[in-house]
């Protein structure tokens, strides 16, 4: 692979990854949801991330030319060839968390797409504005959600602040400015993620304070996600109840 | 099936001329074809035996999300993932329009919940059981949803006019999922590999009985149909729909060169339906009392979710209650 196409092959397992592992998160919600319409909205949003997985990964395939599928990238690849960042990959712990951590990726996702739509790569572009769509109805509902249960009852004020506290230094690794960031910035293929890191700041700061909760005072963030350099231990667990089937049959249609 | 063994409220089917006018007035009405509708008069006894049917009904889609939710995490590909977790939504919105149809004859989503979780009211038997390879996927949707839709179909003409209606948007979905299921099925007995054949074989052998068990007692026994008949909130008994369903269902097993795990099966020339095996009615009341595979589990699931989601359902509340205050303070 030069060194080009394995940098594009890099951004799009960083596009799909983070879909391919929230989708995933998402999921695990069916059923157990704290009301039926929960339950339902979560699923909607689980299958919309997996339709963006299926078109991300997709597409990083093509680009890899080695024969492999979407699915092949799914089921087959080990922990430190995911791409996703950190946060996509932590428990869902409660709904609160949950929910808090969709708000977090949502506030970024509608900027992020929103460029790539006007991207110089056409099936990036194609797939953005597929995902946009999606993204700003889950911005809506997430930001209203993180809102209502900030001002609900003191109990669900102090869970939400719980998972922002979690959450926040894992919100960080979003707005890298590596290698690979900076040459999909040359090529025109997406700007430099760290740009959008005043937007999704203010917007998540009007969400927040509406939801009397408070920013927790530290910059930190951890990192190795995106870089696949040194994965959380709960990518491991996920993965191995994930690809079990592939792993253990090799070979086998479904 | 997704309703086995409603309690009747009534003392047996009276005839019409032992009513009184406006009993008779109401089962004329129903004679006739007629829909009853929320507003209308009718008696204490349908009410109630509409709430425990629908009800109950409601229940096993929830409660039925959890053996296939079971699967979502490990679905082999994506897209059998987004397939089976679209079916197990499909499932929670069944439930949704079945609460809101039992919402109609006064009774709350909340005051079911809490019937169920205290065990007054039950749910379809085939959901005590559990879910042990992908090809449990592939039965459920083929086996389970086959079945449902055996009963559902005709419910679609059921007296009560919310429950026909809530039935034939859910008759759609349940057909689809069924096909979903025979398509794993096809993946896995008829093209898969040694050890998918194997698996599909003993999902089926699994699942068979337990979902013959769906329809309810043999008529012989099933001491609470006549009434609900007269009501046409049930449409068939018992007996016939099972005919039905293994009529249908052997010539698909074989299809699939799935063995039926019933030696006595064979086809009947003088009757034109298959002869069949029963299944063990001592197992269906065990799983009906509490002491099926998965009883506990299962509620325990269904009353853990609940709990665990009252901090966001009243979170909620109060923050729509305070929208609400300040609308107010503002005019
Ligand atoms: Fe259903
Ligand atoms: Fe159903
Ligand atoms: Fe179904």
């Amino acid at each position: 692979m030069s060194e080009q196409t394995n940098h594009l092959f890099e951004f799009l397992l960083r596009q799909g990854d983070n879909a391919l592992v929230l989708g995933h998160r998402t999921s695990q919600w069916c059923g157990v949801g704290p009301a039926l319409e929960e339950d339902i909205a979560l699923a909607n949003t689980a299958l919309d991330l997996i339709g963006q997985t299926q078109l991300w990964l997709g597409y990083a395939a093509e680009v890899e030319g080695n024969n492999r599928s979407a699915n092949d990238l799914a089921f087959l690849r080990d922990a430190y060839d995911f791409r996703n960042i950190l946060m996509m990959e932590v428990p869902n712990e409660d709904f609160g968390r949950t929910l808090m951590r969709q708000f977090m990726f949502d506030t970024y996702q509608v900027p992020w797409l929103t460029e790539l739509q006007n991207s110089s790569n056409e099936r990036v572009a194609a797939i953005a504005a597929k995902s946009v769509k999606e993204a700003r109805y889950h911005l809506e509902r997430s930001r209203e959600t993180v809102i209502a249960l900030g001002d609900g009852t003191e109990e669900s004020n102090s869970r939400m602040q719980n998972a922002l506290d979690y959450l926040w230094p894992y919100c960080g690794e979003i707005f890298g400015a590596d290698e690979v960031d900076h040459a999909m910035s040359e090529q025109g293929v997406a700007p430099v993620p760290s740009t959008l890191k005043g937007t999704w700041r203010a917007c998540v700061e009007r969400a927040l304070s509406e939801a009397f909760l408070v920013i927790p005072n530290s910059e930190f963030a951890h990192s190795g996600g995106r870089t696949g350099f040194r994965h959380t231990e709960h990518l491991g667990h996920m993965l191995a109840t994930m690809q079990t089937l592939q792993r253990s049959y090799p070979g086998a249609e479904w | 099936m997704y309703a086995q063994m409603v309690k009747s409220t009534g003392k047996g089917v009276q005839a019409l001329e032992d009513m009184s006018p406006q009993d008779r007035a109401f089962q004329e009405r129903i004679d006739r074809g007629e829909k009853i509708e929320p507003k209308d008069w009718m008696p204490d006894a349908y009410r109630k035996n509409l709430i425990r049917q629908i009800g109950q009904h409601a229940h096993s889609e929830i409660v039925g999300q959890l053996p296939e939710g079971n699967w979502i995490t490990r679905a082999p590909t994506l897209e059998r993932k987004a397939n089976l977790l679209a079916k197990v939504q499909d499932e929670a919105g069944h439930g949704l329009y079945l609460y809101c149809a039992a919402e109609t004859l006064g009774v709350s989503r909340d005051e079911l919940f809490e019937m169920l979780h205290c065990g007054k009211m039950k749910y379809s038997s085939i959901f005590n059981y559990p879910t042990l390879t992908w090809a449990d996927m592939g039965a459920v949707g083929w086996l389970v949803d086959g079945a449902a839709i055996m009963n559902q179909v005709p419910l679609q003409r059921t007296s009560y006019g919310p429950y026909a209606r809530a039935m034939v948007r859910i008759c759609k979905e349940e057909s689809f999922h069924q096909r979903q299921g025979y398509h794993i099925m096809i993946k896995m007995a008829k093209e898969g590999t040694a050890d998918q054949k194997r698996m599909a074989q003993d999902a089926f052998n699994r699942f068979w009985y337990p979902a013959l068990m769906m329809f309810g007692p043999s008529d012989k026994d099933s001491v609470h149909s006549a009434q609900s008949m007269a009501w046409k909130i049930k449409m068939n008994t018992n007996d016939e729909l099972r005919q039905k369903f293994v009529d249908e269902t052997v010539p698909q097993a074989k299809f699939l060169s799935l063995t039926v795990p019933d030696e006595r099966l064979m086809f009947n020339e003088e009757t034109g339906h298959y002869d069949y095996s029963e299944p063990d009615w001592n197992e269906f009341m065990d799983v009906i009392s509490g002491n099926g595979p998965c009883n506990t589990d299962r509620l325990e699931a269904r009353k853990k979710a609940w709990r665990e989601g009252s901090w966001v359902r009243e979170g909620m509340m109060a923050h729509a209650d305070k929208k609400a205050q300040c609308k107010i303070a503002a005019e």
